[in-house]
C-alpha cells in the first residue's frame, strides 16, 4: 500500500470548531452516511401531472381491453387458412398473426400501465429495513438443546439400538414406495413388442418386403448398393391387402414393422450373423431405435453408420448394427431375408429380437 | 499362254510372282481388315471426351488418378456416371478444398461447358447415372407438391429436417440445407448419393417421385407461407430455445433494471 494518499481524499473528519455542529462527531471515516433526503417528484408536487398521469395509466388499461376484444373479435372472424403478405415476416397465417398481436397488447399494456402507476403515482418514500442477526440469542438456544439432550435420554435412542437401527431401516426403505409408484407411468409392454407382422411370415407362407415408396413389391436387384429404402409387410393371411396407410391401426402397425433396406457389398459385412440373415448383400434392419422407440433412418452410406436423432445413438449397420455410441442399450433388430422364385425379397420368420425401446421383460 | 509358260524361266519370273502375290494380299486385306480403328474419331462426343481429359488431368487427376482409377486421396470413379461429376462440380465440392469429414459446397469455378467435358469423360470410364435433362426433373402434375411432401418426409426428412434446413450427422459430417439448390443438383444427388448421402435409384424412387420431391423442395424453399411469422431458421427447438433465452429473457431483464432505476425526481422550488 502506498503512502502517497493525499488527506484530502479522505472523508473530511469533523472537528468540535466546525461551525455546522449539527452533525455528530465520529472519528469513524467510514460511518453510515444514511438515507439521502426523499425528493418528491413531478407528481407529488403537481396536481396537474399527477392527474395526466392517472390517465396515461387508465389510457393502457383501456387500451388493453380494446385487444382483449380484438382477440376475441379476430378468433371469430379471421379465416383459419387465410395467409397474408406482412412486410418483414413473409407469408403468415393472418389469424395467428391477429391473435398474438392483440394478446400481446392486452398483456403489455395491463405490465406497462402498472409499471407507469408505480413509477408516477405510488409512493416511493424509501424506508430502511434494518437487518437483525439470524441466530437465537444464547439464552434460547441454551434452552432448545437442554430440550434436546433430554428428550434424547428419555427415549433411549443411543441406549437401545435395536431399535435405532429399526428405525433406520425403515426411513431407508420408504422412498422405495415411490419407485414402486413409477409402475403406474402405464402397463407394462409384456410380449407386444416380440410379435411384429413380420412373425406370421412362415417359410410356408412368406410375406414380401413393399416399397414404402412406390407400394410395389422389392426385389433384390431393385436394392443398389450406397441406396437407402423402406420398406413395410406386403399382404399376408391377417391382412391380405398388405399393409396400407388408410388401415385404422396403420400407425400402430407401422410403428412396429418399418424397415430400412440397404445393400453392403458383402465382404464389407463384419458380422456373420448379420451377413447370413441377408441377401448377398441385402440387409433389412428395424426402422426404430431399441432406445426409446425413435424412428431413424439417418444412414450414412459410406461408414454404414445409422443414427437416430432424438439422443444420437448410432448404430453400425456393417456390423449387426453394434450400438457405437449412444444410449442404446441393444442393436437393432434384423429381419431374415430371401428371394421367392419371382426374385422378389421375402420374408421368412420375424425379427431376430424384439423391436424398440428396452424393457424388463425384453427377451433379447 | 505359250508366251508365258516359255518365259517362266526367266531371271525376272520370281520377282514379278512376287509382284502379284503381294498386289493380291494388299488388295484382300484393303478389302476385309477393320477400316474404322485406322480412322482417327472426329465425333462431336469424342472430341468432348477427349478434352474432359485434359481437364480432368489438371482438376482432378491429382487424387483420383489420370484415368480416374482413384487414390488414396480420391475414390476410383469408374462407373460413378455423368451426373455424379455434374452434382459435385457443379455444386463446387469438387475440387476440394480440403480433405474432412465432408467436403461444403463453395463456389464453383467451372463453366458447364467444362463441366459436360469432364462428365463426358467420367462417364466413358463405366456405365453410371446420366445427368438429367430438364423434363426429368420438372414435375408437371398439379398435385406433384403434395405428394413430394409426403415422400420427403419419408424418405429424406430425417437428414435434412421436416423443411429441407438441413441438420448434424455423425463425427463432423451434416445434412446440407435445401433452400438454395439448384433442382437438377437436387435430383442428381438423389440418383447418385453423393457423398456420406444413401442413392435412390430409379429401381426403389421411380423418376416421376424425384420430380414431385424436387418440387415439393422448391416449393418449400422458395413460396410456403409461414404460418407463425418467424421461422427462425425452421431449425426446430435449438434456435428457438436461443432466441428465447437471448432476446425474451433479456428484453424482460432490461424492463426489469428499467423498472428497478430511480425514478426521476422533481426538485422542490
Amino acid at each position: 500500500m502506498s503512502h502517497d494518499m493525499s488527506d484530502d481524499k479522505l472523508p473530511q473528519a469533523h472537528d468540535a470548531s466546525d461551525a455546522h455542529g449539527d452533525v455528530a462527531v465520529t472519528d469513524n471515516p467510514f460511518a453510515d452516511p444514511g438515507l439521502p433526503a426523499h425528493q418528491p417528484r413531478r407528481t407529488d408536487i403537481d396536481e396537474r401531472a399527477a392527474k395526466r398521469a392517472e390517465r396515461q395509466v387508465s389510457l393502457m388499461f383501456l387500451v388493453s381491453m380494446l385487444a382483449t376484444v380484438g382477440f376475441i373479435a379476430s378468433y371469430v372472424a379471421i379465416d383459419p387458412d387465410k395467409i397474408v403478405y406482412i412486410f418483414p415476416l413473409g407469408h403468415i397465417s393472418a389469424l395467428n398473426f391477429a391473435l398474438g398481436m392483440t394478446l400481446g397488447v392486452a398483456l403489455f399494456c395491463i405490465g406497462a400501465g402498472a409499471v407507469h402507476w408505480a413509477r408516477t403515482l405510488m409512493s416511493d418514500v424509501e424506508l430502511p429495513a434494518e437487518r437483525h442477526p439470524i441466530e437465537a440469542d444464547d439464552e434460547v438456544r441454551a434452552d432448545v438443546i437442554e430440550q434436546f439432550k433430554t428428550g434424547a435420554a428419555e427415549s433411549g435412542f443411543g441406549r437401545r439400538k435395536m431399535i435405532r437401527n429399526t428405525l433406520i431401516g425403515s426411513m431407508a426403505l420408504v422412498p422405495l414406495s415411490g419407485v414402486v409408484l413409477l409402475r403406474d407411468l402405464g402397463p407394462l409392454p409384456e410380449k407386444k413388442l416380440d410379435v411384429t407382422a413380420w412373425n406370421e411370415a412362415t417359410p410356408a407362407a412368406p410375406i414380401r418386403l413393399v416399397n414404402m415408396n412406390t407400394d410395389e413389391p422389392l426385389k433384390a436387384e431393385d436394392v443398389a448398393v450406397g441406396s437407402l429404402t423402406f420398406a413395410k409387410p406386403g399382404p399376408s393371411a391377417s391382412r391380405p391387402a398388405g399393409l396400407q396407410e388408410s388401415d385404422e391401426d396403420f400407425q400402430q402397425a407401422i410403428a412396429k414393422d418399418a424397415l430400412m433396406l440397404i445393400r453392403i457389398q458383402p465382404d464389407d459385412i463384419k458380422d456373420a450373423n448379420s451377413k447370413a440373415l441377408g441377401f448377398e448383400g441385402v440387409l433389412a434392419y428395424s426402422k426404430i431405435c431399441t432406445h426409446v422407440g425413435c424412428p431413424i433412418s439417418l444412414y450414412e452410406q459410406q461408414t454404414h453408420h445409422a443414427l437416430c436423432p432424438c439422443h444420437q445413438s448410432t448404430f453400425d449397420l456393417s456390423d449387426g448394427a453394434r450400438v457405437i455410441f449412444g444410449p442404446a442399450g441393444h442393436p437393432l433388430p434384423q429381419l431374415k431375408i430371401t428371394t421367392d422364385a419371382s426374385g422378389y425379397l421375402i420374408a421368412t420368420q420375424g425379427f431376430n429380437a424384439p423391436v424398440g425401446p428396452s424393457f424388463w421383460e425384453r427377451s433379447a | 499362254m505359250k508366251k508365258l509358260s516359255a518365259r517362266r524361266r526367266h531371271p525376272l519370273a520370281a520377282l514379278v510372282v512376287l509382284l502379284f502375290a503381294l498386289v493380291a494380299i494388299g488388295g484382300l486385306y484393303a478389302a476385309f481388315a477393320p477400316a474404322e480403328a485406322a480412322q482417327a474419331d472426329s465425333s462431336a462426343q469424342s472430341l468432348k471426351i477427349d478434352e474432359g481429359k485434359k481437364l480432368f488431368a489438371v482438376g482432378c487427376s491429382s487424387c483420383h488418378g489420370l484415368n480416374g482409377e482413384g487414390s488414396s486421396d480420391g475414390p476410383s470413379l469408374v462407373g460413378v456416371g455423368s451426373a455424379a461429376v455434374d452434382f459435385q462440380v457443379g455444386t463446387g465440392r469438387m475440387p476440394a478444398q480440403q480433405p474432412g469429414a465432408q467436403v461444403p459446397r463453395k463456389k464453383n469455378i467451372y463453366s458447364q461447358n467444362d463441366i459436360d467435358k469432364l462428365a463426358a469423360f467420367v462417364a466413358s470410364l463405366g456405365p453410371g447415372p446420366v445427368t438429367p435433362t430438364k423434363d426429368q426433373y420438372t414435375a408437371t402434375e398439379t398435385d406433384a407438391i403434395s405428394k413430394g411432401g409426403q415422400l420427403f418426409r419419408t424418405n429424406c426428412g430425417q437428414c435434412h429436417n421436416f423443411e429441407g434446413a438441413g441438420g448434424a450427422l455423425t463425427q463432423g459430417k451434416f445434412a446440407p440445407s435445401l433452400e438454395n439448390v439448384d433442382e437438377k443438383h437436387i435430383y442428381e444427388a438423389m440418383q447418385t448419393g453423393p457423398q456420406n448421402m444413401p442413392s435412390f435409384p430409379d429401381s426403389t424412387m421411380p423418376e416421376k417421385q424425384k420430380q414431385e420431391i424436387v418440387a415439393f423442395v422448391r416449393y418449400q424453399a422458395n413460396e410456403a407461407p409461414n404460418p407463425g411469422g418467424l421461422s427462425l431458421g425452421s431449425l426446430g427447438p435449438v434456435t428457438e430455445g436461443l432466441f428465447g433465452w437471448i432476446f425474451g429473457l433479456g428484453a424482460l431483464i432490461a424492463i426489469a433494471i428499467w423498472v428497478a432505476a430511480h425514478t426521476t425526481k422533481a426538485k422542490k422550488s
